[in-house]
């Protein structure tokens, strides 16, 4: 395979785990580092171009079902703008391997939050089954005493 | 009694209308019984402090703010969907920003950039069209997995 067929079948993969809503994306930088062996800095900026339209879909469809809550966004973006500035100018000034290694710690947080995530869904809709359970056989107790 | 209850943080001078929906910090807390109050002062610094991590953090990694944005706007008084909803309003202009300072700095490779968009339009419809098929507990899981081992792989050079 040569190079771009590799970064095509890499980011198509990062894809499928992005749509699903699972890692953010994320785990398309270390497919496109480690697999087809580009640069952190590059798979980086990769990353962020792909975000964008993907994002420009899903928050059209948001809006249009009425989630989106430009009042509680506007703060939140306005000092993240400046922020987004400022890691994207240090990241330039971290050599590769540093920002590798940070990035490796960060993700290893996320996929333990991620963990925990799926696990407190998964227990409460186990929750959610038992109470519906319940409430089922009430009315069908009520039913038989009738 | 009070095993599992864990307090969460409220603010004392949030509008009735927020007030109504918990403002909770509940990325880890299922049993929520007792409510702190913060002062609005605290609460400000949470959003714009917390703002200014999912900034930097999204620029200097180039990615994963969303998952900080979320339980921070779930924080500022909005429900689990309206917070994912609103995190991609707060992510979109970042991630433009970024994107712009990176190119600025030199990374940039337009062969390989067109091969990761053909890639990742087609993988994220098909992980899109797949959800309801794969999208399960175990599933999620592996991935949750895989995401903490290519972490340790990365730390060790």
């Amino acid at each position: 395979m040569t190079a771009e067929q590799i970064i095509i079948a890499v980011s198509a993969l990062g894809g499928v785990i992005g749509g699903m809503g699972m890692g953010g994306g994320t785990l398309l930088i270390p497919l496109l580092t480690l697999c087809a062996g580009l640069e952190q800095h590059l798979a980086q900026a990769i990353n962020l171009m792909a975000f964008i339209p993907m994002s420009l879909i899903a928050l059209a469809i948001h809006k249009k079902n009425g989630y989106v809550c430009f009042k509680h966004a506007a703060p939140v973006s306005a000092v993240a703008l400046v922020g987004a500035i400022g890691g994207s100018f240090a990241a330039r000034y971290a050599g590769g391997y540093q920002l590798k290694a940070c990035f490796g710690a960060f993700l290893i947080a996320l996929g333990i939050v991620q963990a925990f995530k799926i696990i407190k869904a998964a227990v409460d809709k186990k929750k959610a089954a038992a109470v519906a359970r319940a409430k089922n056989a009430e009315i069908s107790e009520v039913s038989v005493e009738r | 009694m009070f095993y599992g209850y864990i307090p969460i943080l409220r603010s004392k001078f949030l509008p009735p209308a927020v007030l109504r929906q918990d403002v909770r910090l509940r990325l880890f807390f299922p049993k929520i019984d007792k409510t702190i109050y913060v002062k609005d002062s605290t609460r400000k610094a949470i959003t714009y402090g917390g703002g200014a991590l999912v900034g930097a953090i999204s620029g200097f990694f180039g990615g994963g703010g969303g998952m900080l944005c979320v339980p921070l706007l779930e924080f500022s008084g909005l429900d689990v969907k309206r917070a994912h909803a609103t995190a991609l309003l707060v992510i979109l202009p970042i991630c433009i920003v970024s994107t712009v300072v990176y190119v600025l700095n030199g990374y940039f490779d337009f062969a390989a950039v067109v091969c990761a968009m053909i890639g990742v339009s087609f993988g994220g419809a098909a992980g899109a069209a797949l959800l309801d098929k794969l999208g399960g507990t175990a599933v999620g899981l592996i991935f949750a997995a895989l995401m903490i081992a290519i972490g340790v792989k990365l730390l060790i050079p």
